[in-house]
């Protein structure tokens, strides 16, 4: 595993470097230890310390879902989730949620529905999704689209996504 | 954000020495509106009390018949909890009323009861605010204020508390456990927020070097004649503009017992006994629902955005009846009314 550097990226952390904490987090089956100041966002950790840049930084502020992760299999919001309080968790972002060549079936399915226009928002969709059908608490489109209410496509994709969340249901529910 | 120390409590005696030891510092749970508000500079603490990884995680039945609710049982997990679902009805509809699903897995009960509010000129650091900045002035009295109070106000604050949570948690007069540095106390749902009077800085009764350690519901649920009803915006994610609280305990026609709450018209979820007194024995017909609703919004006044929510919060109040009193409560993942 590369040598993480220490914290250097913003005004805090060059002022604040004696403050950094040690936090263990296996990301997509990973064991990734960084060295980070207490104020660092998951999001950030994982865009900007771990090259993970798939899950987006949209509002910052928890309203617009495009930073939405797996934390010990439930979604969150990675915006508003301090790293340090962290340490231990088991986290899974888009770019661990594809098998050895195969897509997720969300991922399989949001091609399948064209289920995003621009596709900024899509990481976020596909994980939240991810979260709704481990849940189990939606089966009818409007449980579907009540339950994915915290993730904002401005593009204005809804119809297709929540296609695309049924098929993957379907399909996942066939395997198992 | 500004800069600040880390430290996580090892129990609630250890996170009790700490915060009473470091005025400075605050809690910090899920964190879905403290990290918010310290992003925006509204919250500055020196120090974060990581609370997250203390025992107060279970749901367990009391001696009473009631529930106790360890202070960090997530949002998520309280409202699908079976026995709050089955005997508990109106907690999980509220609790699903609120936010978003990601933010109901991080946050957690105690957490809930301490979110600040969101009135626009609280989150404006550029603009005068009393909670914010005790003495600077109210900004939303005459400003834009379409989201405020109607109910309780003063002329230093004219805020509501967001939570949809404890609207239920008040009709259900529930109990918060505290804990402090000089041993526990138990506050009723109804003493527990205030109104913001000339001290608007100050929402709750909890002492700053007192943590919440549980939530204690008595045996009596409302099970069978409960509504949620909500009103806002859009039909999901988005805060009240009014919503209401229903609870009924019917006999035959008549009113046995009735808890009516109101969220998002006032600093704390909004009851009145003369309301709830006025329905004990009468029919449940839309005259009976009519006066109580007169009742509870008695001393409602609006501002210049939001007298609106005078005629909406009755209406709602009067729909919310109906519903409880039919057995066909607010289904909160299809807005349909029934």
């Amino acid at each position: 595993m590369a040598q993480i550097p220490p914290a250097t990226r913003n005004a805090h952390e060059k002022v604040y470097a004696a403050a950094a904490m040690t936090v263990t987090l296996s990301v997509n089956g990973e064991n990734r230890t960084l060295s980070i100041a207490p104020w660092t966002t998951l999001l950030d950790a994982l865009r900007d310390r771990l090259n993970l840049t798939g899950t987006k930084k949209g509002c910052d502020h928890g309203q617009c879902g495009a930073c939405t992760i797996l934390v010990d299999g439930r979604r969150v919001n990675s915006c508003l989730t301090l790293a340090v309080m962290k340490d231990g968790a088991k986290v899974t972002t888009i770019e661990g949620l594809a098998g050895d060549g195969t897509l997720h079936p969300l991922q399989q399915a949001f091609i399948d529905h064209d289920a995003f226009q621009c596709g900024y928002c899509t990481p976020g969709q596909i994980c939240s999704a991810a979260g709704l059908i481990a849940e189990g608490k939606a089966a009818t489109p409007d449980e579907i689209r009540e339950l994915m209410s915290g993730n904002i496509c401005r593009c204005g994709a809804y119809p297709n996504i929540v296609a695309a969340i049924q098929q993957a249901m379907a399909t996942m529910g066939d395997k198992s | 954000m500004i800069n600040f120390q880390y430290a996580r409590a090892t129990d609630v005696a250890d996170a009790v020495r700490q915060i009473a030891a470091d005025p400075a510092a605050k809690f910090i749970a899920g964190g879905t509106n403290l990290v918010d508000l310290m992003k925006y500079d509204v919250e500055r603490p020196l120090r974060l009390i990581d609370i997250s990884r203390l025992p107060l995680n279970t749901v367990e039945q009391t001696a009473e018949g009631g529930l106790r609710i360890g202070a960090l049982v997530p949002n998520s997990d309280l409202a699908y909890h079976p026995l709050v679902e089955r005997r508990y009805p109106i907690l999980s509809s509220a609790i699903l009323a609120g936010a978003s699903q990601q933010l109901r897995n991080m946050a957690s009960t105690g957490g809930n009861l301490l979110q600040r509010t969101r009135c626009f000129y609280f989150y404006d650091t550029t603009t005068p605010c009393n909670k914010r900045k005790p003495g600077s002035g109210c900004s939303a009295i005459n400003g834009i204020n379409r989201i405020n109070a109607i109910l309780g106000t003063s002329e230093a604050c004219i805020a509501t508390h967001p939570s949809d949570m404890c609207v239920a948690l008040a009709a259900l007069e529930a109990k918060v456990h505290v804990a402090g540095p000089t041993g526990e106390r138990a506050i009723a749902f109804s003493d527990f927020h205030r109104l913001p009077g000339d001290t608007p800085q100050r929402d709750t009764n909890l002492e700053p070097d007192e943590i919440i350690t549980a939530i204690e519901l008595p045996a009596q649920g409302f099970a069978a004649s409960y509504s949620y009803l909500k009103i806002r915006d859009r039909l999901s994610y988005a805060f009240a503009l009014v919503s209401v609280a229903a609870a009924l305990e019917l006999e035959g026609p008549r009113f046995r017992e009735a808890r009516l709450a109101l969220g998002g018209v006032a600093h704390k979820p909004w009851r009145s006994p003369e309301a709830e007194a006025s329905l004990r024995g009468q029919v449940a017909d839309e005259s009976s629902f009519a006066r109580a609703a007169d009742l509870l919004l008695r001393d409602a006044k609006g501002f210049s955005h939001n007298a609106f929510k005078i005629d909406l919060a009755r209406r709602a109040i009067v729909r919310a009846l109906t519903q409880a009193a039919r057995g066909t409560p607010q289904i909160q993942s299809s807005k349909k009314i029934r």
